[in-house]
């Protein structure tokens, strides 16, 4: 048993001689936004599927709200609580969008009196209320993810499991669906966002794991993972002053650059710099961003 | 609701919205139009000049409706193998099956209750569509085959194992291969019969054992044999009596209901097959 939203242990899967996830462990605690990033291909859609018993692990354990998915009656019943929006999102072009919530609203086993109300709300966080009572068949492709992210939030689900959310939304769109992501971090959801796309993972989650040919790179929170070590300062006032031992120092005008500092010094330096009589206009500590990080690590791989 | 029961009214309605039914429904009733004008027609046909006698033609309304109908369990047939095979796969092909499966509801609802749906589709059709048939030749004629509502049950039956054995295939297979190899065994399973026949009309036991077989594994011409025989009157299976058990080999004919544990065998068919297909189906991946 374990208290956090979703845990998996040395989860893998394999087809044939393909390895689509290599001993995934993992632990996401309930209320955090997280990421799962890596390029097309890395095992991303596999670990969802397995999480929901939509495919099953060659070996290893995973647990989802707490219900090991070895025990199939307390894995269906945590999936009440779990919303999910599938990376290839179909659903019944013969049914108006209300009827396709209300569907699942009942298979949600949500009380009666609930299933218009809930579909209407879900449709309206989502944007597509003017035309819930249309079919789906004559949804654009937004349309239609929009209405499988509605669908996702049906019923308030302690979980929303969100795969690829965005890749068939436009700008106005993607922001949408950050602002829901956010409104359901305010409101203590747990949201697991399946994504290749680094802006959207760096504009929403609290942490984030890197995934790459089936296995973690690397995870945590941004702060750790694109921990800075180096810092530009605008001096005056300074010249041929020896900072060699904050880090090493490249002098280009005004701006000095020192590397392999560690952030806590920071502080020091800008008082050394002060001592030795320099005027301080600037102190800019340089963080990699997320890409320079993603392709660095996949390019270790 | 029952999660069971969600999917079972959403296989029916989608049936419905596609307008499947529409067209079979419509199609049926020209059908039925059609034949009731026929089967008028047969008082009126002479022999050298005189009107044949009443009871020629009821004989021959007898053979008559026995064709017709043979074209709509056809009908049932074809269009209960056209509704399953794609039933799972096509929710499964399209991704359809991705957001319903992660709903809180088991492999076994979910192909029950596609199972539910169809079935209620097929028992609606087959007893519309024959009941239809049976009253206008009545009202048109005044003959009734000696059997009507058992003849219904026969013809539900063999709809119900081509559904059920529809829905298997389509656990693993798409929507189209297998259709086309529900189909092809059904044409087996009906020349398995004649052959069958064949076999006891020369008294050779082991082709005599193919059609038994083929009655055994897939028992759509067993069912269907059984169909026949609630609508053939006294005078016809006196008649085939008198010709001999090579009148066995004609596949619009039975000289006997089919035996009562080929019966259960028919139902217990029906259950292990629905019960390979959830098997299959909680083993698929989606």
């Amino acid at each position: 048993m374990t208290d956090a939203a979703i845990e998996t242990v040395d989860l893998a899967k394999r087809y044939g001689t393909l390895t689509a996830l290599a001993g995934l462990t993992m632990s996401i605690p309930r209320g955090d936004v997280f990421g799962f990033l890596g390029p097309n291909g890395a095992g991303k859609t596999t670990a969802v599927k397995l999480l929901l018993g939509l495919a099953r692990p060659t070996s290893g354990d995973a647990y989802l709200l707490g219900a090991p998915l070895r025990e199939p009656d307390a894995h269906r019943q945590a999936r009440r609580k779990v919303g999910y929006l599938p990376e290839l999102f179909r659903y019944q072009g013969w049914l108006t969008a209300r009827e396709v919530l209300g569907v699942h609203a009942e298979l949600l086993g949500l009380p009666k009196h609930e299933w218009d109300s809930e579909a209407v709300r879900v449709a309206t966080v989502a944007g597509i209320a003017d035309r819930a009572n249309d079919r789906v068949a004559t949804y654009s492709k937004g349309m239609q993810q929009r209405l499988g992210l509605a669908c996702a939030l049906l019923g308030r689900p302690e979980l929303v499991m969100l795969d690829e959310p965005t890749s068939a939304l436009d700008p106005v769109g993607r922001h949408d669906v950050r602002e829901i992501i956010r409104g359901l971090k305010a409101d203590g959801h747990t949201v697991f966002l399946n994504s290749h796309l680094l802006s959207e993972v760096e504009q929403v989650c609290d942490r984030v794991a890197i995934v790459d040919k089936g296995r973690v790179v690397t995870s945590g929170t941004f702060a750790e993972l694109l921990a800075g070590d180096t810092v530009r300062l605008r001096l005056t006032g300074l010249d041929g002053a020896d900072l060699s031992r904050f880090g090493t120092a490249d002098r280009e005008g005004e701006w000095v650059t020192i590397r392999g500092i560690h952030a806590e010094r920071i502080p020091d330096l800008v008082a050394e710099v002060v001592r030795l009589g320099g005027r301080v206009h600037a102190v800019q500590p340089m963080q990699e961003s997320l890409e320079d990080r993603f392709l660095g690590l996949l390019r270790e791989q | 609701m029952s999660p069971t029961l969600v999917i079972a009214r959403l296989m029916l309605r989608e049936v419905l919205r596609r307008r499947l039914i529409l067209a079979l429904l419509a199609l049926t009733v020209l059908a039925i139009v059609l034949t009731a004008w026929g089967f008028s027609r047969i008082p009126s046909l002479t022999q050298r000049g005189v009107p044949i006698p009443e009871a020629q033609a009821r004989l021959i309304a007898s053979q008559l409706l026995i064709l017709v109908m043979f074209m709509f369990s056809n009908v049932l047939a074809l269009s209960a193998v056209f509704v399953a095979t794609p039933a799972l796969s096509g929710d499964l092909e399209s991704g359809i099956a991705l957001a319903m499966l992660s709903r809180p509801i088991t492999r076994a609802q979910y192909v029950i209750g596609k199972w539910l749906g169809l079935a209620v589709l097929v028992v609606a059709y087959a007893a519309i569509a024959a009941t239809l048939e049976l009253l206008a030749v009545n009202a048109v004629i005044g003959y009734l085959p000696p059997r009507p509502v058992e003849f219904l049950g026969f013809l539900i039956a063999e709809g119900l194992v081509l559904l059920t054995f529809g829905l298997l295939l389509s656990t693993r297979l798409s929507g189209m291969v297998g259709g086309v190899i529900a189909l092809i065994l059904f044409g087996m399973a009906w020349l398995g019969g004649i052959v069958g026949g064949i076999g006891a009309a020369f008294d050779n036991e082991i082709i005599e054992r193919v059609g038994t077989a083929t009655k055994l594994i897939l028992p759509t011409d067993g069912l269907w044999r059984g169909a026949v025989y609630t609508l053939e009157p006294a005078a016809i299976l006196a008649l085939a009596e008198g010709t001999g058990p090579a009148f066995a080999a004609n596949p619009f004919y039975a000289p006997a209901p089919p035996p009562f544990p080929y019966l259960v065998w028919c139902a217990l068919w029906l259950a292990a097959v629905l019960a390979l297909a959830i098997w299959s189906f909680s083993r698929r991946e989606a």
